[in-house]
């Protein structure tokens, strides 16, 4: 196993899922395995309800799973940090922008003027220097995504998961903070798990695609993306047709599922 | 813009206050209403400064004040340590809820005697009826406050390690501060009503004690400025709290 040799490792072993409700239980994920390590960009595409933000939650340790269980190895032996990003940015609105992105430091007692020198680097990394002061409410969204991603690479985590984190944006703002993120994960290396419904975002970051279809989610296929970097997304390739028309004969059929099954 | 849009707004508010006190001097000066029982506001206005010159009224509203600052400090102060950690904890609302639902619709003015059997006559049992009437909106307001913050906040600050303690200080306590601010403004209310209440029924001091005396003595004019006192106590609380709100939640967006 390669992954041994790895630094840092995530390793999702027979992950399941079930909501229990006294309306019945849901099964959200069955049996998902796969493993992720170092500075590999992993996208999971899947339609919507198909169990991908359960599953990154379950990589956060912020929701436990029903079974399985998520094993997280490093070579030095410290248990590696996890940052979650999510699609509505998840700022707190009663903090300023420093003090967002230094909140991951805050919590693990990094004191003031370090954190406040930590953020201020990455809030002029992600082009929001003199904003520092604002509030979210005062950013267009855009900027509020921007500086969810400081806060994530900011926090010294090595495994960075990330659902829909440009979800809500429009799609040339999207372009730009795509383009940001693979230039931060360049300078930084760390491990990324990105959630995502779109094929095309998915083929331009990924390293390796694992493609999920729900009710309950399991992951159907693992596609390496082997395009060269940097990737332009305003070209077509040959190779990302037919990577796309791969992930779209996969989810096809689950895509129409859902669609029927949830007319009236 | 918008400062020209406010000022308007006063405007128009002043304009309502000045029709309404010009037709009541107007009415009262051409003898259709009874002057015995509706004195002219410029009388009334009279009579308050009177009172003020006397030291009498200095007097008694600072008793107010001061009673009402007591129990309201108290009450809402409980109101707030009972109600976060209330919202925080299922298992501790599903507890007291019960005695929440029970007890704060009894009219708090109705316990003075109760109180006053155990406590003796005097100020204590004036306070603890203050108090109490402040605890309930103070509790029932912190208690959504923390209900109404974002499960994703709470996500957020577990996934980047926050401890019980840190949670509170940095999502719970500012993220319910919205709430807690329209608490505030409930318990003050209460708090006023209730002060002067009791003041009516067992005080020597206060504005509720001159009402009660004014109404003995059929001084109508002082009932008249009394009230009016009040009312304006009322209004400078609101006022204060509405730019204390805006200095402790800088980031709440106002329309």
């Amino acid at each position: 196993m390669r992954y041994l040799e790895a630094m840092i490792s995530i390793e999702c072993r027979n992950i399941s899922k079930i909501f229990r409700s006294p309306r019945g239980d849901t099964e959200a994920l069955r049996s998902v395995n796969f493993t992720a390590a170092d500075n590999e960009f992993l996208c999971i595409v899947g339609s919507s309800g198909s169990g991908k933000t359960t599953l990154l939650k379950i990589l956060a340790r912020v929701l436990e799973p029903t079974s399985g269980e998520v094993v997280v190895h490093s070579l030095n032996g410290q248990q590696p940090r996890n940052a979650l990003v999510f699609q509505e940015h998840g700022l707190f609105p009663w903090m300023t922008v420093l003090d967002n992105v230094s909140f991951g430091l805050e919590m693990q007692g990094v004191r003031r003027k370090e954190r406040a020198e930590a953020a201020h680097c990455f809030i002029r990394k992600v082009g929001l220097e003199g904003f520092s002061r604002s509030y979210p409410f005062e950013l267009s969204v855009g900027m509020r995504q921007r500086v969810a991603l400081a806060r994530a690479f900011v926090s010294n985590a090595q495994i960075l998961l990330m659902d829909e984190p440009f979800g809500s944006l429009d799609a040339q703002t999207r372009l730009l903070l795509q383009e940001e993120l693979l230039a931060l994960w360049t300078q930084e290396r760390k491990l990324v798990i990105f959630v995502t419904h779109d094929m095309d975002e998915a083929i331009l970051l990924a390293d390796r695609i694992l493609v999920m279809s729900g009710s309950p989610g399991t992951i159907l296929e693992q596609i390496p993306v082997d395009l060269q970097r940097p990737r332009d997304p305003t070209s077509e390739w040959a190779e990302s047709v037919g990577l796309k028309k791969e992930i779209w004969t996969l989810l096809e059929q689950d895509v129409r599922r859902r669609l029927y099954r949830s007319r009236p | 813009m918008k400062t020209s849009r406010i000022s308007a707004v006063t405007a128009v508010q002043l304009l309502i206050v000045a029709g309404f006190l010009g037709t009541w001097e107007g009415l009262g000066r051409a003898g259709l209403v009874s002057s015995l029982f509706f004195p002219a506001p410029s009388v009334i206005l009279g009579t308050l400064l009177d009172l003020f010159r006397s030291g009498e009224l200095v007097v008694h509203l600072g008793a107010t004040m001061s009673r009402m600052a007591g129990g309201f400090l108290a009450g809402s102060a409980l109101g707030i340590m009972i109600g976060l950690p209330m919202g925080w904890s299922p298992r501790l609302q599903g507890l007291l809820d019960p005695f929440v639902a029970a007890l704060h619709p009894v009219p708090k003015i109705s316990l003075l005697p109760l109180v006053m059997i155990v406590l003796g006559i005097g100020e204590a049992p004036n306070l603890v009826i203050i108090a109490l009437a402040s605890f309930f909106p103070m509790l029932i307001s912190s208690l959504a406050g923390v209900h109404q913050i974002s499960p994703l906040y709470c996500e957020v600050a577990k996934n980047y390690g926050a401890t019980p303690l840190r949670m509170f200080h940095r999502v719970i306590l500012p993220g319910s501060l919205p709430l807690i601010f329209a608490g505030i403004r409930l318990a003050l209310n209460s708090a006023l009503v209730v002060t002067i209440s009791v003041e009516l029924v067992a005080a020597e001091t206060g504005l509720g004690s001159m009402i009660w005396t004014a109404w003995e003595t059929l001084r109508i004019e002082a009932l008249y400025a009394t009230v009016f006192l009040t009312a304006l106590l009322g209004l400078s609380f609101s006022l204060i709290l509405n730019s204390l709100s805006r200095w402790a939640i800088p980031w709440q967006v106002r329309s």
